[in-house]
């Protein structure tokens, strides 16, 4: 498990609540139609521009496999990743995004053994305000992104 | 401390490199017999900095290298040293020698010391070797017989001579008779005179003026002052015409210039892109809403103008002189000329030329590529230009100039020109033309381009002209430009490269295939039709269509069924087939119709997702959408390989 980010922004996807690193929080738009890349995964959605640059739009959606649809309140969250190849944008399509809540490191529990899909995208598990909130892992994201 | 120092090793060696290059062109104008106490000072300043910012960041090897160099190069300012080829040649070298160190330091490997501590030793003995002093001049004096009856004193002659620098004297007895004949009263004496000055022929001459009516006095003067034998004052007039041209030269690079990361240009260029589009959407809201108050009408305009202007500036910024990559060929030229034993001059023009960094980076290798070839087959040995009738020095040209939307190198030389009868030869051989077949002149120039043409038989060196020239043709394709040869044979050859300005901006054409659009690279369209029902051809079991243009057949490459998007309809005769050309093969696209042009910014995919196949980047529309630009060649490629040659 990663070092424990000392605050979360928290967003919902299919109802469940998730958290990321706000420092890899770029800046968070409202839902935009993205162009579509041809034969690539189902849950790449497409890519947007991002001020000049070129960014992949993964639908949080799809990648949950949970329904799917375009409200008011769908948002873009762009992250910034630091990876081996230097820095790299990607944007993250969720039902809609709720706090910024700090998180202490000893709220974070491990993710017990469930179901078969490869949860190596999850840090771990906290309660926050009541709720639990899934935990991401960023760089997961981006590699799986990749080749799938 | 070393980490914050080493925030600034990249501008160090940056600044190095450039500095180098100067050196470089430095020494070589003095090598082509430039005297100018600049040069040197030039060359000298250099090397100093050089081992300044070295020391600072604790480059030893550096330091030590350039402070030897120093010493040789300040002997050579102080007139204590002569230039000559090999002077010019090591620091020639020493150049080759420092752009190899900080490359390696650079990188983080450890630097060539043999080669160091070898060129090092060559310095240092140039430096100790006593001095094969500045403008000697050599003196003859043979007076007459009567000098000392006359009152003449050559011992006070000499005096006056050693004033104007060193003097070595050697008396000639040859003709002093036997002791019993001899008038001490005549003199029997002549001197031979070396006088290592730098004083023009006339200072020498005036100290002999009274004594040459008695007899002869010949003056040799050294070579620089022999030069310049008119003006009094020895150094001045050497450094004045130096001086002007070469500061002119030394300053250009500094006339209030700034380095500037790219990232922060293609920032700027990111900017300006938003702000073109904010423009573009305003314009639209504008003409929607219409009845649009006067004085806002107005400012829209202006904006618009504005905007296009600010582009274009940007745009602009990007441009840089092709000198930059021209300037590596005055030395290339000399080392091969010298290598194969050719004299041969290197005229160089367009220098101002702009063009994109993207396509400056990428040019570099196809014009060496020629030049090569012009020096190693091109121009003849000077003997053999001699029999011919040539001037013994060839000369190459490289020319650039701006031609529409496009930048024309040349590359010409006054060489032998293509060997006709050796290609076809080679191009039988190689079964690239069948034995009894007499191609024309443009056929056997375009032969040089075949693939392999050359490649094979290359240690015999039976290969008339055209090393690798199908590697230089692709590389040029793929730049999205062209070459041509035109020969004359005994006169020489002309190679014309024509490259596009920028590789970051593409004229695309717009296609829409279901939903989504698409830019296909205008260079790559042929044309655009429509064909009849049932023109296509069905291949059995292929499941892939051809249909007939000019003549060949072409495979139909249905992009929807590519990229898995629902076609507006799937008939071939309902939609359009744009025929386009990649690697030399044609397709034809099957798209829904065809769009608007527009001036595609490229844009990378991959920077922050992947390369995706049959794509070779993105641009982003007037309304702030994404678009994909098509990668032609390798939609092309997937089609049945069929080559258009292919007759019907």
């Amino acid at each position: 498990m990663s070092a424990v980010p000392a605050q979360v922004l928290t967003f919902c996807v299919g109802g469940e609540t998730y958290g990321i690193d706000i420092l890899c929080v770029h800046e968070i738009r409202g839902w935009s139609p993205v162009t579509r890349i041809p034969n690539s995964p189902s849950q790449l959605s497409g890519v947007l521009n991002l001020r000049g640059t070129i960014v992949p739009v993964i639908d949080m959606r799809v990648r949950f496999g949970v329904e799917a649809g375009i409200t008011p309140s769908t948002v873009i969250v762009v992250l910034s990743l630091q990876g081996a190849r230097g820095r790299r944008e990607v944007g993250l399509v969720v039902d809609s995004v709720a706090d910024v809540l700090e998180l202490a490191p000893d709220s974070v529990r491990d993710l017990p053994p469930v179901g078969t899909r490869d949860n190596s995208d999850l840090l771990g598990l906290a309660t926050l305000g009541g709720r639990t909130v899934m935990l991401l892992e960023p760089a997961g994201l981006v590699q799986e992104e990749r080749g799938t | 401390m070393t980490v914050d120092l080493a925030r600034f090793h990249d501008s160090f060696f940056d600044e190095s490199f450039e500095s180098l290059a100067t050196m470089e062109a430095a020494l070589l104008r003095l090598e082509a017999g430039a005297t100018g106490a600049e040069t040197i000072n030039t060359v000298f300043r250099v090397a100093h900095s050089l081992k300044g910012g070295a020391g600072m960041f604790g480059f030893h090897d550096i330091v030590s290298f350039t402070h030897t160099l120093e010493a040789v190069l300040d002997a050579l300012r102080g007139r204590r040293l002569q230039t000559s080829a090999a002077l010019t040649g090591l620091l020639l070298g020493s150049v080759d020698l420092l752009r190899g160190m900080l490359e390696a330091t650079r990188a983080g490997q450890p630097v060539d010391l043999q080669r160091m501590a070898d060129l090092q030793f060559d310095l240092e003995l140039l430096v100790a070797q006593p001095a094969a002093p500045a403008p000697a001049a050599r003196i003859r004096l043979r007076p007459g017989l009567d000098l000392h009856r006359r009152g003449n004193d050559p011992l006070q002659v000499l005096g006056e001579l050693a004033k104007l620098g060193r003097v070595t004297v050697r008396a000639d007895i040859a003709s002093l008779p036997p002791l019993a004949d001899l008038d001490p009263g005549t003199c029997h004496l002549a001197w031979e005179i070396t006088a290592d000055t730098a004083a023009p022929r006339e200072a020498i001459a005036h100290v002999f003026e009274w004594m040459d009516h008695d007899g002869h006095v010949e003056i040799d003067a050294g070579p620089a002052a022999a030069a310049s034998s008119a003006p009094a004052v020895p150094a001045a007039p050497v450094a004045v015409p130096g001086a002007g041209p070469a500061t002119a030269a030394a300053g250009a690079p500094d006339a209030g210039s700034i380095r500037v990361g790219v990232e922060k240009l293609d920032d700027l260029m990111n900017s300006v892109g938003e702000l073109v589009i904010t423009q573009t959407m305003l314009a639209q809201v504008a003409g929607a809403t219409g009845g649009l108050d006067e004085r806002l009408h107005r400012g829209l305009l202006q904006l618009e103008r504005n905007v296009r202007e600010l582009q274009e500036s940007v745009m602009r910024v990007r441009m840089l002189p092709i000198s930059a990559v021209f300037s590596r060929f005055p030395r290339l030229v000399r080392d091969l000329a010298q290598r194969f034993g050719k004299r041969i001059e290197l005229q160089l023009g367009g220098e101002h030329t702009e063009l994109d960094k993207t396509v400056l980076e990428k040019i570099g290798d196809p014009l060496v590529h020629l030049v090569r070839n012009s020096i190693d087959h091109g121009i003849e040995p000077p003997d053999v230009r001699t029999a011919r009738g040539k001037n013994p020095v060839g000369t190459i040209h490289l020319d650039a100039s701006q031609r529409g939307g496009c930048i024309v190198v040349e590359v010409r030389d006054d060489g032998a020109g293509l060997d006709r009868r050796r290609i076809i030869e080679r191009a039988r051989k190689l079964g690239l033309l069948v034995a009894d077949e007499e191609p024309d002149e443009l056929a056997v120039n375009e032969l040089i381009f075949a693939p392999g043409f050359s490649t094979a038989d290359q240690a015999t060196d039976v290969s008339g002209r055209g090393v690798g020239m199908d590697v230089v043709r692709r590389n040029v394709k793929a730049l999205g430009g062209s070459i041509e040869v035109e020969s004359r044979v005994g006169e020489g050859a002309r190679f014309t490269l024509t490259l596009p300005f920028t590789l970051a901006i593409v004229d695309g054409q717009t296609v829409a295939v279901g939903g989504e659009r698409y830019v296909v690279p205008v260079t790559s369209i042929v044309e655009s039709l429509r064909l009849a029902p049932g023109a296509a051809t069905r291949v059995a079991g292929s499941g892939g269509d051809v249909f007939t243009f000019r003549g060949d057949y072409l495979p139909v490459v249905r992009l929807h069924e590519l990229f898995g998007v629902q076609p507006a309809a799937d008939e071939l005769h309902s939609g359009l087939i744009m025929v386009v050309e990649g690697d030399g093969r044609r397709a034809g696209l099957f798209v829904d119709d065809v769009e608007g042009q527009l001036q595609a910014v490229i844009k990378s995919i991959e920077a922050n997702y992947e390369a995706v196949d049959g794509v070779s980047g993105a641009t982003i529309t007037a309304d702030g959408n994404v678009a994909l630009i098509l990668d032609v060649p390798a939609l092309v490629r997937t089609a049945g390989q069929r080559r258009p040659g292919v007759r019907a």
